[in-house]
């Protein structure tokens, strides 16, 4: 089935001339006629279009294009096909990194507001806002048990109760997801001990998903009952005020990954491309980030980050992650934690 | 009174050119600090950009082990990270077992040697649209049961080594155009302090009298020495030959005075014992020129004398009234023969001054000399000493001719009134005075007077 869609994207892209890269949804927001800003983003839409109609509403001329990808096709738009794009936006902070370190990215000078300088990268990378990674669980599913505090109480309490968390213990896929794949390096560089709960998750034959939102859409049917490394902000925006979901921000660590923007070096409107990048990080935008985000970037825009909270700075190190053979041994691991024999 | 010959000048300005000088050596410093310190700088940040570069790539190299499954490699977060801060460079990397690619960039160009011992090999290279600054090394993993050589290759962009390298030379040269806007005003300060003791030497020689052969004694700085002693020279060598001259014209004088009052007698006596009225006649003009001679001979005794003693002058104190009283009796002879009357006042009121007797005494007799030869017979000369304002005043008033219009400089070397043809005279009298009343710091006024006659004014500070 999926063959056959990409199949028929395939035909429809190169009939159309449509962009080579998957594209999961497309909006249109402003003025029909206005002038086009293109935007490839992993954001999905429901949390970003306050920002992008705020933004059209403040400039009726413009009409603004917005496709949500993954953030591999995101990479590969540009890196690999130099899709014409004005702006993009990616939480896979690896990738970002890349494609500003091979030169994809157009220096720019946007009015940073209060940016912090650990959240750009020079003139070409911009933190656009904090997404808390955090473990989500369902109330019901864990009964009497006390929520863990901590990956140690989680590894001890899955070790415990192997009959209650069988098959229902879900994460990232990071083979086919860019954020599970750098969310598992940045955990296997944090702690010796996750290697073990991904043993522990592997036993208990864990569930593997492409993306947030379907984790946390099983985690709310009860079909699981434990979703590791969840993007907080899906988390906000799928299950806003659900009683039975438990939020759980592990004392051990904690990570909060930067959506980052950047404007390609071949954008066709680099200039409105840096306008809405200014207009991302004045206070109106960032309070409504941060609202969905459930913590904010800019001092002052939102709820501070939590005392355990580890915000991964944009940092010439992030190009280690996309390194094929650091990517293959992490992979081999991870394979060998989670499916046993 | 003649100008002063000025030197021609060179067609330079010694000023100028120093500024010039001053200035162009400036421009040059600052060209020289501009690319010396962007030379240092490229060769200091490149060097310790070598190091973080070096250090990553041995980095790299050390976390290459052989796994099951061929090659790992545990690309260390922190040396990229160093990298990245060294500045908004770029980084590529590449590990190759030989032509083939295990991991990281395409084509990255390769060591031009292949890195042999543990240290890695430094190169400079294009990469794409830019350019390179690239460390390789290599490591030996046994791989399917075969030792194979890994390179790896860790390239930056040498981007804000080269911004650092010109913001530094650029400051530097800002350094250098402060200063070069320094040097001006420093330039023509040095002009001014090296020029400014020429100026004061070249003013005090010019203030100085127009007798005063003295050796030039003003301080002088050491490079201005020579020159002075030069000068000094000089001037000696021009004293020398001055008063050789007025030796010999002193000597002249006297020589020929003393024949001459022989020839006057005889003259006389030829007279007395004539009768002849055409030889009287000869003779009287014969004796007139005798009289003008002997006046004009002991006229320039006179003023060798002053001149001499106003060079050596040792001012004694002395009473003016005395010695004007004492000079008139001298003359008293004279004036009693052409019924002349000398009338004086002040004479006798104490009137004390700083003075050389004899040349005053000189100055006196050429003034009422004067007074006396332009008085007709039987006229009348007032002499009047006044003291006021710290000074004396000897006024002498004839009733002669007085002074003929634009006459008003008589004291002149062989100068004479347009109006004295006939009477003897050198010249030389009024010279006399002036030359002594300079010498003792006073003055000599010689003016006509109101009615008839002129007024000579003798200035002289009281002691």
């Amino acid at each position: 089935m999926r063959d056959l869609l990409l199949a028929i994207g395939l035909i429809l892209s190169t009939g159309l001339s449509a962009p080579a890269f998957e594209v999961e949804q497309e909006r249109i927001f402003g003025d029909p006629d206005g002038r086009e800003l293109t935007i490839l983003s992993t954001t999905d839409v429901p949390a970003i279009a306050p920002v992008l109609e705020a933004f059209a509403s403040a400039n009726p001329d413009i009409r603004i294009r917005y496709m949500q990808a993954s953030s591999i096709e995101v990479y590969r738009a540009i890196h690999d096909e130099q899709a014409e794009i004005d702006l993009v936006m990616s939480s896979a902070m690896d990738l970002q990194m890349k494609l500003a370190n091979d030169g994809y990215a157009a220096s720019i000078s946007p009015d940073p507001g209060g940016l912090p300088d650990w959240a750009r990268w020079r003139d070409q990378l911009f933190g656009i806002g904090l997404e808390p990674v955090l473990t989500l669980a369902s109330r019901r599913g864990l009964g009497d048990l006390p929520p863990p505090r901590t990956r140690r109480d989680l590894i001890a309490m899955l070790r415990e109760n192997p009959a209650l968390f069988d098959g229902r213990i879900a994460t990232y896929d990071p083979q086919r997801s860019g954020v599970g794949y750098f969310l598992i390096s940045q955990d296997s560089g944090q702690s010796e001990g996750f290697w073990r709960l991904a043993e522990v998750m592997g036993r208990l034959n864990g569930q593997l998903y492409c993306c947030s939102g379907e984790m946390i859409d099983d985690l709310r049917a009860g079909r699981i009952t434990i979703a590791y490394n969840v993007v907080a902000s899906y988390a906000a925006r799928y299950a806003p005020d659900d009683p039975d979901l438990i939020r759980l921000v592990l004392e051990d660590y904690t990570f909060a990954i930067l959506r980052s923007a950047l404007v390609p070096v071949n954008a066709p409107d680099p200039k409105l491309a840096t306008d809405m990048i200014s207009f991302m990080l004045t206070p109106e935008a960032q309070r409504i980030i941060a609202a969905s985000a459930g913590v904010a970037m800019i001092p002052g825009t939102g709820p501070r980050p939590s005392v355990y909270m580890r915000p991964i700075r944009l940092d010439a190190g992030l190009l280690v992650y996309s390194d094929q053979l650091r990517r293959d041994g992490l992979l081999a691991e991870w394979n060998a934690a989670m499916v046993q024999p | 009174m003649r100008r002063p010959i000025t030197a021609r000048p060179a067609g330079f300005s010694l000023r100028r050119r120093l500024v010039w000088q001053f200035a162009t050596l400036s421009v040059l410093l600052v060209v020289v600090l501009f690319f010396a310190v962007r030379l240092a700088a490229e060769r200091a940040s490149r060097a310790s950009q070598d190091a973080v570069l070096g250090a990553a790539v041995i980095a790299i190299g050390d976390g290459i082990r052989p796994v099951e499954e061929g090659l790992s490699v545990d690309l260390p977060y922190a040396a990229f990270s160093m990298l990245g801060a060294m500045g908004s460079e770029r980084i590529f990397y590449s590990l190759a077992i030989g032509p083939r690619l295990v991991s990281g960039y395409e084509n990255l160009p390769q060591p031009p040697v292949a890195p042999g011992d543990l240290s890695p090999v430094f190169y400079d290279a294009p990469y794409h649209d830019s350019q390179l600054r690239l460390a390789a090394v290599t490591r030996r993993v046994l791989l399917d049961d075969s030792l194979q050589e890994v390179t790896v290759v860790l390239g930056q962009t040498r981007n804000g080594q080269a911004a650092i390298a010109r913001e530094t030379a650029r400051s530097a040269a800002w350094v250098g155009i402060g200063f070069l806007l320094l040097a001006v005003p420093m330039a023509l300060w040095a002009a001014r302090a090296v020029i400014g003791p020429v100026d004061l030497l070249a003013g005090a020689v010019t203030r100085r009298g127009p007798r005063d052969l003295r050796p030039v004694r003003h301080p002088a700085p050491r490079e201005l020495v020579p020159l002075v002693a030069a000068l000094n020279g000089f001037i000696s060598r021009l004293h020398s030959t001055l008063q050789l001259t007025e030796t010999f014209i002193f000597e002249a004088a006297h020589r020929i005075r003393t024949p001459l009052s022989l020839v006057r007698v005889e003259a006389e006596i030829a007279l007395s014992e004539t009768d002849e009225e055409e030889t009287r006649a000869r003779l009287r003009r014969m004796l007139r020129a005798i009289n003008e001679s002997s006046r004009s001979a002991s006229q320039i005794l006179d003023h060798a004398t002053v001149l001499y003693r106003s060079e050596q002058f040792e001012p004694a104190s002395l009473d003016l009234g005395q010695l004007t009283a004492c000079v008139l009796r001298a003359v008293d002879p004279i004036a009693e023969m052409r019924e002349i009357e000398i009338v004086s006042s002040g004479l006798d009121l104490p009137c004390p001054i700083q003075g050389d007797e004899r040349m005053l005494e000189v100055a006196i007799r050429n003034i009422l000399d004067n007074a006396l030869k332009y008085s007709h017979d039987e006229g009348r000369i007032t002499v009047t000493l006044r003291q006021s304002d710290g000074r004396a005043a000897l006024l002498v008033e004839d009733e002669g001719r007085g002074l003929a219009p634009g006459d008003d400089r008589l004291s002149g070397r062989f100068r004479r009134g347009s109006n004295v043809g006939d009477v003897v005279g050198s010249g030389l009298g009024l010279t006399i005075v002036e030359e002594a009343a300079t010498a003792h710091g006073g003055s000599f006024i010689l003016q006509s007077r109101a009615e008839k006659g002129a007024c000579a004014i003798f200035y002289l500070p009281l002691a």
